[in-house]
C-alpha cells in the first residue's frame, strides 16, 4: 500500500454482496459463501469418501477415516475421555478452518479466515463453551482457577488480575492468531505478484528478473498450504486444552 | 518458578494483545482501509450472523449423520478384527491341546518301551546269572572230585614210595655189610625217617 496505487494488497480482502440487491439486503457477501463452498467440500470429501463404507478401505476411504481418527485422538488424547462429547464438534471447527485456508489459496477465491469478525465470532465460541463446560461441571470452584494452587497470598493482589487477564485474552490471541496468519499470507502473495506485473513494464530485462518473484510465489504456496494445517491445528488443539482444563474436576 | 512464568508469559500475552486492539481501534488503521476492520460495513458483521448459521448447520450434519456413518464403519472393522482374533486365538488353543495330547502319548509310549526293555534285561540278566552258578557249581563239584583223585593217587604212591625205600635201603646195607637186614626193622626205620623228614 505504501507503494502508491499501483499495489492495493487490501483489496482482496474487500466484502461484496452476492446477487447484488438481495446480498446487501441479507448482508450475504461472498465469505459466506465461502463458508458454504467450504463445509459443502468436507461434507461432500466424507460421503463420497465413505459411501463404500468397506471393512478394506480404498484410498479414498482411508483418507477419510484419517481425518476422522486423527481428530478423534487429538480430541480423546488431549481434553481425557469426556473428549468423545466435544469431537464433533472440534471436528468441526478444525475442517471449517482447514477448509476455509486451503480454499483460500486458490486464485480468485475468498479467505474467509482472513476477516477478524469470523475468527473472533469462533474464538469467542470457544471462549463461551469453555466458560460454561466448567461452570456446569466445577460450579464455583471454577472461580479458584484465578488463584494458583500453593502461591502466597501476599502476591494475590497481583497474581489474580494477571490470571483473569490471560484467561481473557485467550479469544484474542485465538483470534488474532489465525486472522493475522491469513493476512499476511495472502498480502505477500498480492505483493509479490504485484511485483511480476510492475517488472514486465520494464521490457525484456523485467522479464527475466519476474522469474524471481514467480518463484517466490511458488515456495509461498507451499509455506501457506503448512500454515493453513497448522493454524487449523493450533485452533483446534487449544480448544482441546481449553475444555480439558474446563472438564478437569 | 512456574508462577515467574506465568506471570512472564501472562505480561507478554497481555502486552500482544493490547498492541494488536490497540492497532485495530486506531484511527489511522481504519483510514488506511483495512476491510477486516470496516465494522460499519453490514457485510463484515454479516459474517458473523451467516458464519454462525452455517457453523451450526456444519456441525449438526456432522455429529448427527456424517461422523457417526465413519464411526459406524470403523467400529464394525475394529469388531471384525476382534472376532477373527477370536476364532484364530480358539483354533490356536485346540492346536495347542493336540500338541500337548501327542507330547504325553508319545511320552506315555516311550515310557512303556523303556519299562519292557527293562524287564527283558532283567529276565536276560537273571537266566545269565543263573547259568554261570550253575556252571560254578558243576565246575567245583569237578575240581573237588579231581582233588579226592590226586589225594589217593597220592596216597597210593606214597605207599609205593615206602616199599622202594625199603628194598633201595636193604640193598644198599647188604651191599655195603655184605649183611641182609631184616626187613621189618628196614621198615620200621623208613617209617620212622619219613616221619622225621614229614614228607
Amino acid at each position: 500500500m505504501a507503494g502508491g496505487s499501483s499495489i492495493d494488497v487490501l483489496g482482496q480482502f474487500e466484502l461484496h454482496p452476492v446477487l447484488g440487491g438481495l446480498g446487501e439486503a441479507l448482508r450475504f457477501s461472498q465469505s459466506p459463501l465461502y463458508m458454504i463452498m467450504a463445509a459443502c467440500l468436507v461434507l461432500a470429501f466424507l460421503y463420497f469418501g465413505m459411501r463404500p463404507a468397506a471393512v478394506v478401505p480404498g484410498r479414498f476411504q482411508a483418507a477419510a477415516e484419517v481425518c476422522y481418527e486423527f481428530i478423534h485422538s487429538m480430541a480423546v488424547d488431549t481434553i481425557g475421555p469426556e473428549g468423545t462429547a466435544f469431537f464433533p464438534f472440534i471436528f468441526t471447527l478444525f475442517f471449517f478452518i482447514l477448509a476455509g485456508n486451503y480454499i483460500g489459496l486458490l486464485p480468485f477465491s475468498f479467505t474467509f479466515t482472513s476477516h477478524i469478525a469470523v475468527t473472533l465470532a469462533l474464538a469467542v465460541m470457544v471462549f463461551l463453551l469453555t466458560v460454561i463446560v466448567s461452570l456446569k461441571v466445577q460450579g464455583f470452584r471454577f472461580f479458584a482457577h484465578f488463584m494458583p494452587a500453593g502461591a502466597s497470598m501476599f502476591l494475590a493482589p497481583l497474581l489474580i488480575p494477571i490470571e483473569i487477564l490471560s484467561f481473557l485474552s485467550r479469544p484474542v490471541s485465538l483470534s488474532i492468531r489465525l486472522f493475522a496468519n491469513m493476512v499476511a499470507g495472502h498480502v505477500m502473495f498480492e505483493i509479490f505478484a504485484s511485483f511480476v506485473i510492475m517488472l514486465a513494464g520494464f521490457g525484456v530485462v523485467g522479464d527475466v528478473f519476474a522469474i524471481g518473484p514467480i518463484a517466490i510465489n511458488v515456495a509461498l504456496v507451499a509455506l501457506e498450504l503448512l500454515v493453513g494445517v497448522l493454524q487449523a491445528y493450533v485452533f483446534a488443539i487449544l480448544t482441546c486444552i481449553y475444555l480439558r482444563e474446563a472438564v478437569a474436576h | 518458578m512456574g508462577v515467574m512464568m506465568k506471570i512472564v508469559r501472562a505480561g507478554l500475552l497481555a502486552t500482544v494483545s493490547g498492541v494488536s486492539l490497540l492497532v485495530m481501534a486506531a484511527p489511522g488503521a481504519h483510514a488506511a482501509g483495512m476491510p477486516q476492520l470496516d465494522f460499519h460495513n453490514p457485510l463484515v458483521t454479516g459474517q458473523v450472523i451467516w458464519g454462525g448459521v452455517i457453523f451450526l448447520g456444519f456441525y449438526l450434519v456432522l455429529s448427527q449423520i456424517m461422523l457417526p456413518r465413519v464411526g459406524r464403519v470403523l467400529e464394525d472393522r475394529s469388531k471384525r478384527i476382534s472376532g477373527d482374533l477370536d476364532v484364530a486365538r480358539s483354533a490356536k488353543q485346540d492346536a495347542d491341546k493336540a500338541v500337548a495330547e501327542l507330547q504325553q502319548a508319545r511320552k506315555d509310549a516311550m515310557a512303556e518301551a523303556q519299562a519292557n526293555l527293562q524287564k527283558t534285561l532283567d529276565a536276560e540278566q537273571q537266566a545269565a546269572d543263573k547259568k554261570l552258578a550253575d556252571i560254578n557249581a558243576r565246575l567245583s563239584a569237578e575240581i573237588a572230585d579231581a582233588e579226592k583223585r590226586i589225594a589217593a593217587e597220592k596216597a597210593q604212591a606214597f605207599g609205593t614210595l615206602k616199599e622202594i625205600a625199603a628194598d633201595t635201603t636193604q640193598a644198599l646195607v647188604s651191599r655195603l655189610t655184605g649183611v641182609t637186614p631184616d626187613a621189618q626193622l628196614v621198615a620200621q626205620k623208613v617209617d620212622g625217617a619219613i616221619a622225621h623228614q614229614n614228607i
